[in-house]
This record gives structure tokens, C-alpha cells and sequence, in this order.
């Protein structure tokens, strides 16, 4: 359950999110809308790990794997001629899922360091194989000429619609998320984050279940990947390098790893970090470093988890 | 492909292989004793070649930079270990993970701040540069056999080490079975401190040696460390031996693979989707093995622990 | 003379070198507390293990129920009627004791391939869940997380973990591990409540309980069973006396 003070903070962060773009045009600065645009597809990036992460204590080092798999649904069909949004936005969930489950079969069956190492090592090859292949810009990367086509009333090459679209799913993973994560569901896949033998001896094939998650992680990204493939017009595969997936587990640690919010404001807190730094040296990376050093040993618990709340039911 | 390509081939799998051995090698025994993930391992490959190619540029002796770069690798890798791996000992993976993931941020931006951003150059000495006949008509670059040959070297040395003296004993029983070492009351931050720079002076060979054959620059380390991570999840977390039987076995699998591959596809289909497919499918070659072994043998094939 | 509910032949399993189970035999009749003692490491918890299906055999056959079992998982055992509670204590800490119980319930309660209902307001799993903690006698204690219950409690729900999938027979490893005596006295009367309803497998150090509940003991040493017999045969066993029970400070009580 959440607390007044969460449920407050995030009904009013959807309301500013919703009205933003008002503001912007009041100001006569579009780039907040294009700047919070990619906030919100990497919030629900950060929040699909979160749901494996977080609760299920799944490691994946290479989650950014399904934001590039999303975004070359877009930019492949696009490059073939195929516009059609719901194609490829079918092609995008159906391929996410497939892949999700191939992976998830490999390397499930490990855990621990092992599962890190796979999920690195995996996703890099699909780094790899983007790169090599030249027919869709190698490394150079696509730029993606049209947006996909859905209704004809709804022109996604207008700025306010790609915004909302992208606002409108952000809001629908984060409500269906969470209905998961307490859903009966949601208890096995935290249940086996806590002790895996456990539950397989009160009657759980835990596998499935933890299968089940990691593909359900992978679909929501891969619609993230959708977003972003739409919002830059552009494809390559640097969306998938590891060094994406690195950025994901940082936002959802900074945001609080388990609280499924707290990545919302992660990938806010560090876009924006990463932003101010840049603009302050090259080098931002130099300082960067230390500074995650420091925030994994004292700032574990993340911005969300630092708020008060009544999470855990204690003695009443 | 004739006899003689696949020789030169097979040899350059070798040459890789042992870089990847060097490089494993230490990562498997950090990971198996002291159970920490470190995505830094790359780094101190990288910070090797740096080394090597500043000691090499002053003294323009190959030998006199490894002599030089060895120590300086220790004491490197201690450092790392003192300062920033002890805090992390107690923690959960997670966090090993984004606070080695900040070393790596940390390490590739300072080479670029000390050393600039271009590439470090380094040329072979003369006497090693040449060529020599390994068959009739069959010419191979001296460089990399005596990668090899060091690899050889480093390989059996390591062996000795491990099954002879009493910290190689040290070694395998904490990699089998690490709590059991400290009840014996052993020192195991010693222990911690000595495994973590033996595995820092070991990617740092394997950085000098690297640097004459490709461009030393920021991230060099990253590329490398994905191939150690498929070296070790084959071959077997803690285990010596699984990291030289899987080194091998993958660096001739890449190399190899590689040149053949594109050649195999022309024979199967046309010459424009080989063109296409044959290296995409190439630089798959390696992870597809590593899930077909992992799926008879989750653990690797050769796994330390008996636990 | 009924069939064994649980038949053990010639089990056996070995780690490298050391045998830890050793052609094993055993049985439990329907209904009663067959425990199993024996000096530390005699193999009691790699021989549950093993009935529980967390541990492979080498060999051996186990028949729960009239059914081999061998090639089962834990979790198809569980089904099939077989609960563990654990020796050292297993509990999700980060679960209320009710969220616990509850979570034993769902195991058995079809698929939880169920996505939108919030599970812990969910009555179907909440009022049975909270049966089963006022039965062992935590019932005050429902919404306090596991973590936070106090040792003796936390072992109390294991067992209630245990009840709550339903099971035929229990494997309960040491249940009073850690318990004061007045915790192990309720622990004794709560499992003599159990017996007849349940068949158990007790593994139990402390032998007052040993004394009280079973109706048969079985003594395993380095992984065989040496001797088998009610309580009364067991103690006045000369072979069971000099291989374990002289060796310690036996309370020879109740």
C-alpha cells in the first residue's frame, strides 16, 4: 500500500507531466517537451527492470537490449516501407517476447554472477550483430524517415501527440505494473527474491514464474524502444550497448530498487544529472564515477526510498 | 581456405586465446574467492597497455616496460582493492555492479585525461617484427608467437603456482569453498589483497602485450572483458583450468570462425546474403556456443565449488 | 498392518568421497511421528533433503503414497502431499507472517498466473492463512513481518507453512531448534495434536521431544541406520547407546 505522501507525489507529477506542455509553449521552449519526451520512455525502461530487478532480483545486465530490439521494429519495417503502426507495434511485442524468452530460457537457469554474466554477454551479441549489419547503417546507424501511422487523425509528427502517447503508456505500464507486482503474480516472483528453495518447496515451479517476469521486462521495454525509436527518428545500435544497460540499473538505484515509482524519478533524476554535468566538462564521466561509488554505499535506498511510508505493515 | 590459411588462423586463435587467459584467469579466481562481480577487470587490461606504451616510449625497450609495468599493475590492483572492492565485500550484487560500473567510468575518462584522446601508439621493437617461416612458404608474424610462447609460460607458471605452493593451496580451497578458509583463520584480506593483484598484474601482460597489435584507447577494456565473461560462464567460475580449456577453445572459435564462416556461406547460399549474414552470423558464433554448453552444463565445465 | 505412507529402500548418496547416505531403509505408517536422531552430521538433513526432493539420490527408490517420487521436483512433491519446514529457518522476511501463510495457500490453490487482483486483501488466501496462524499460535501476530517475529516464533511459522499447503505428511528438521522450554513444551502438545491427522518425520536433537511425540525412533549414524524401534527399545539399546546417546549429557525425561 502506498502512503498519502506517494500517492500525492505521484498525482501531482502526472498533472505537471500532463499540463508540460502547455507551459513550454507559454515560454516559447519546445525543447522541455522533446527533453521530457525521452524522460518518460526511459522511466518506463528503468521501471520494466525495476520489475525484475527490484523484486525479482534478477540482475539483467542488459535490459537495453529490448529498448534497441523496440526501436528496430520501428526502423526496419520503416526502412521496408511498412509505417503501419499496429504492424509494428505487433512485430515489436511479438519479437520482444520471443527473445525475452529465449534469453530468459538460457540463462535463468543460472543465477548469481553467472545470470550477470549472461545477460552481459547476451546482449552485447545483439549489440554485435546490429553493428554488423551494413544494410541497416552497421554503426553508423538509420535515421528513420517517417513515424509510425496509426490513426489518421493522429499524426505522431506532431510534437503534442508523440508527447502524449508517450505520457499515455508511461501511465498504463505504471498502473498495469503495479497491479502485477501484488497481484498473485507479483507474490511468487518476490517471493522467489527472497528464497527461491522456499517457495519451490511450498509447491511453486519458480521458474516459470521468474520466466514469465523477465519476458514481461522485456515486452514493456521493447515499447519503450518503440518510443524512442519514434521520438529521435533514428536507429543504432548503441541503444542496446551495455553501457545503456548500465544507465538503466543506475536510474532504477537512484530512484529505490523495488519500489516500481522510484525508477520514474530515477530516469528524471539522472537524464537530468547527466545533462548539468556534461555541460560542465567533457569529462563528466570522471566525476560521474565516484560519485556512483558513493551513492551505492551511502544512498542505497534510492529518492523513493528515502520517503517516509507505510510499505511494510509493522505491529499495529 | 587453404592448409596454410587455417594454420595462420588457428595460430592467431592461439594468440587470442592467450589474452583471454590472461585476462580470465585472474577475473575467475576474483570472482570465486572473493565472489564479487567486477566489471573493472577491462580496465586494468586497458590501464596495462597505457603503462606499457608510456614505459616503452621512454625506454624504447619492450622488456624494460614489462619489468616496469608489472610492479606498477600490483600496486595499481591493490590500491583498487584497498580503496574501493573491500567496501564492497558485504554487499549483494547489485551493488558490485554499479560501483565497479562507476570504476569503469571513472578509469576510461582518466586515461583520456593524462594520456589524451588519441590512441597510444606502439611499434614493435625490431627484433620482434619480422616474420618467421613456421613451414615451408608459410610465413608468421615472430610478435605473435612469442605471445604464445609468454602465454605458455604464464600458464604453466600459474599451474605451479596453484598446485605447489601453499597460497596456490589458499587459493583453490577458498575458491571451492571460501567460508571454510576463514574458520581455518587464514588472513583472508591478505589472501583477498594478493589474488586481486596477481589478477591486476595478469590483465596488465595481457595489456602490454595487446598494445603493439591494436589501438590503445579508452574503453579497450570493455570488448575484452565480454569475451572473459564467456571464457569463465564456460569454463567454470574459480576453476584455472576451465579458463585455459575455454580461452582456447574460444579464441580459435572467433579467429577461426571468423574467416571461415563467410567462406562456409558462399558454399550454401548466394554471395549477397553471405555478405550480409556471414559476418553478422560470425560475431554471434561465440555466445551461441556459450548457451549450447550452458545448457547441458549451467554451472561450466569445468565449476570450482562443490557447493 | 496398514502400508507405509513414505517407503525408503537403499537409498544412498555420497559427496566426492564421503558417504551421506548409506542404503538407507526406512518408513512412516499413516498417521504416525517416526522421528529420526543421530550425532551431527549422521546425514539427518541430506536424507530430508532428499524425500523432499531438494537434493538428488544416487540411488534408492522413495515411495510417498503408493508413488515413486524420485524423479519429482520439490514443488510436484508438494502437491503430491509432502511439507518441509526447514533447520534453519526459511521464512520470507520481508513477507508478514499472514503474507507468509497465505503464500503457502496460493501454492495449492491452481495457478497464479493471476495478474490483477492485489493478493493480500484477497480472502480466498487471507481467512485460511489466518486459521492456520491462530492454529499454531500466532494468530496475534499475523501482520508483523516475518522478519521481526522472535526466533521461537519464526520457527512456530515454519510450521504453519508447512500446515498450510495441506499436506498428508510433514518432514519436520529439528522444529524446536533454538526454543526455550517453555516454547518447546507447546511445540511437544501442538505436534501430539498433529499426530494421527498428519504422518511426520521428525529429526529432532532434543530428546525430551524425542520421548514425548514419537511413536517410532530411528538412529542414523554416518548416514545408516543403526537401530529402529519405539523410544522405550531405543534408549535401552546397547548398540544405540555407545554409538550416540552415551557420547552425550542425555536428559532422559518425560
Amino acid at each position: 500500500m502506498l502512503s498519502r505522501l506517494k500517492i500525492w507525489i505521484l498525482m501531482v507529477s502526472f498533472l505537471l507531466l500532463a499540463a508540460l506542455p502547455f507551459f513550454a509553449e507559454a515560454i516559447d521552449e519546445p525543447f522541455y517537451v522533446d527533453l521530457m519526451a525521452r524522460v518518460m520512455i526511459f522511466s518506463i525502461a528503468a521501471m520494466s527492470l525495476d520489475f525484475i530487478l527490484g523484486y525479482g532480483a534478477m540482475i539483467s545486465f542488459g535490459h537495453a537490449l529490448y529498448l534497441g530490439l523496440g526501436a528496430y521494429a520501428v526502423g526496419v519495417l520503416a526502412f521496408y516501407e511498412v509505417t503501419n503502426g499496429w504492424t509494428q507495434l505487433i512485430v515489436c511485442v511479438l519479437g520482444t517476447a520471443f527473445i525475452s524468452m529465449v534469453l530468459g530460457l538460457i540463462s535463468l537457469r543460472t543465477n548469481g554472477i553467472y545470470f550477470i554474466m549472461i545477460t552481459f554477454a547476451l546482449a552485447q551479441m545483439f549489440y554485435f550483430l546490429g553493428i554488423s549489419l551494413e544494410a541497416f547503417g552497421g554503426d553508423d546507424g538509420l535515421p528513420i524517415d517517417s513515424r509510425s501511422e496509426f490513426f489518421e487523425a493522429f499524426d505522431l509528427n506532431e510534437t503534442w501527440n508523440m508527447y502524449y502517447l508517450i505520457l499515455g503508456t508511461l501511465t498504463v505500464t505504471a498502473v498495469v505494473l503495479w497491479k502485477a507486482i501484488n497481484s498473485r503474480f507479483g507474490m511468487v516472483v518476490r517471493g522467489s527474491h527472497s528464497n527461491d528453495d522456499r517457495m519451490k518447496a511450498i509447491g511453486f515451479p519458480t521458474l516459470k514464474y521468474r520466466l514469465v517476469a523477465f519476458m514481461i521486462a522485456g515486452v514493456v521495454c521493447g515499447l519503450a524502444g518503440f518510443l524512442l525509436g519514434n521520438l529521435t527518428e533514428f536507429l543504432t545500435p548503441e541503444y542496446m550497448h551495455w553501457f545503456r544497460s548500465g544507465e538503466l540499473m543506475i536510474m532504477v538505484m537512484v530512484g529505490g530498487m523495488g519500489t516500481l515509482f522510484g525508477p520514474l524519478f530515477g530516469a528524471f533524476a539522472y537524464i537530468m544529472l547527466e545533462d548539468l554535468l556534461s555541460n560542465f566538462t567533457e569529462y563528466w564521466q570522471f566525476y560521474f564515477g565516484p560519485l556512483l561509488i558513493l551513492l551505492v554505499l551511502f544512498a542505497k535506498r534510492g529518492l523513493w526510498g528515502m520517503l517516509p511510508g507505510k510499505e511494510d505493515m509493522s505491529d499495529e | 581456405m587453404t592448409v596454410l590459411l587455417f594454420i595462420e588462423q588457428f595460430l592467431n586463435g592461439m594468440q587470442f586465446g592467450v589474452f583471454l587467459f590472461l585476462i580470465s584467469a585472474g577475473l575467475t579466481l576474483v570472482l570465486g574467492i572473493m565472489n564479487v562481480v567486477n566489471l573493472a577487470h577491462g580496465s586494468l587490461y586497458m590501464l596495462g597497455a597505457y603503462f606499457a606504451s608510456t614505459f616503452f616510449g621512454l625506454t624504447d625497450s619492450l622488456i624494460v616496460a614489462l619489468i616496469l609495468t608489472i610492479p606498477v599493475m600490483l600496486v595499481v590492483g591493490m590500491l583498487i582493492e584497498l580503496v574501493v572492492l573491500r567496501t564492497m565485500y558485504e554487499r549483494d550484487h547489485m551493488d558490485q555492479v554499479l560501483a565497479t560500473f562507476g570504476l569503469i567510468l571513472f578509469f576510461n575518462e582518466l586515461v583520456r585525461l593524462i594520456w589524451g584522446v588519441d590512441a597510444q601508439p606502439l611499434t614493435l621493437p625490431v627484433w620482434l617484427s619480422g616474420n618467421v617461416e613456421i613451414l615451408p612458404d608459410a610465413p608468421y608474424p615472430v610478435y605473435r608467437l612469442v605471445v604464445i610462447g609468454v602465454g605458455i609460460l604464464v600458464a604453466a607458471g600459474l599451474f605451479w603456482m596453484i598446485t605447489k605452493t601453499r597460497m596456490g593451496m589458499l587459493i583453490r580451497a577458498g575458491a571451492s569453498n571460501r567460508p571454510m578458509v576463514g574458520a581455518l583463520g587464514v588472513n583472508i584480506r591478505f589472501l583477498f589483497t594478493m589474488v586481486f593483484g596477481l589478477g591486476a598484474v595478469f590483465a596488465g601482460i595481457a595489456g602490454l602485450m595487446a598494445a603493439p597489435l591494436q589501438s590503445v584507447e579508452s574503453g579497450m577494456g570493455e570488448d575484452m572483458l565480454i569475451f572473459a565473461f564467456v571464457v569463465i560462464v564456460i569454463g567454470g567460475i574459480g576453476s584455472i583450468r576451465g579458463a585455459l580449456v575455454a580461452s582456447v577453445v574460444i579464441g580459435i572459435f572467433e579467429t577461426v570462425g571468423r574467416s571461415i564462416l563467410p567462406v562456409l556461406m558462399l558454399e550454401i547460399v548466394d554471395s549477397e546474403t553471405a555478405q550480409t549474414a556471414g559476418p553478422a552470423l560470425a560475431s554471434m558464433l561465440v555466445y551461441i556456443l556459450m548457451a549450447v554448453i550452458l545448457f547441458f552444463k549451467p554451472q561450466g565445465l569445468f565449476p570450482a565449488r562443490t557447493g | 498392518m496398514s502400508e507405509p505412507i513414505l517407503k525408503v529402500e537403499d537409498l544412498r548418496k555420497s559427496f566426492g568421497g564421503v558417504v551421506a547416505t548409506d542404503n538407507l531403509n526406512f518408513d512412516v505408517m499413516p498417521g504416525e511421528i517416526h522421528a529420526v536422531i543421530g550425532p551431527n552430521g549422521a546425514g539427518k538433513t541430506t536424507f530430508v533433503a532428499q524425500i523432499a526432493g531438494m537434493l538428488s539420490s544416487d540411488s534408492g527408490k522413495i515411495v510417498f503414497n503408493g508413488q515413486e517420487i524420485a524423479n519429482k521436483t520439490a514443488p510436484e512433491r508438494s502437491h503430491l502431499g509432502l511439507a518441509r519446514s526447514f533447520q534453519i529457518t526459511s521464512v520470507f522476511k520481508d513477507f508478514t507472517a499472514l503474507e507468509n501463510v497465505a503464500l503457502s495457500i496460493q501454492a495449492h490453490a491452481g495457478h497464479s498466473f493471476r495478474f490483477w487482483k492485489r493478493a493480500s486483501t484477497d480472502t480466498s488466501l487471507t481467512e485460511p492463512a489466518q486459521k492456520i496462524l491462530d492454529e499454531v499460535g500466532l494468530g496475534g501476530r499475523a501482520r508483523t513481518l516475518a522478519g521481526n517475529l522472535a526466533h521461537g516464533q519464526q520457527r512456530q511459522l515454519e510450521i504453519a507453512m508447512a500446515l498450510a499447503t495441506g499436506p498428508k505428511m510433514l518432514l519436520l528438521d529439528e522444529p524446536t531448534a533454538g526454543m526455550g522450554t517453555e516454547e518447546s513444551e507447546n511445540m511437544r502438545k501442538f505436534l501430539n495434536e498433529l499426530k494421527g491427522e498428519y504422518s511426520i518425520l521428525l529429526i529432532e536433537h532434543d530428546m525430551d521431544t524425542v520421548f514425548s511425540v514419537a511413536d517410532r525412533v530411528t538412529v542414523l549414524v554416518y548416514g545408516r541406520g543403526i537401530a529402529t524401534g519405539t523410544p522405550e527399545e531405543i534408549r535401552n539399546n546397547a548398540e544405540v547407546r555407545a554409538a550416540y546417546l552415551g557420547e552425550d549429557e542425555v536428559t532422559t525425561g518425560a
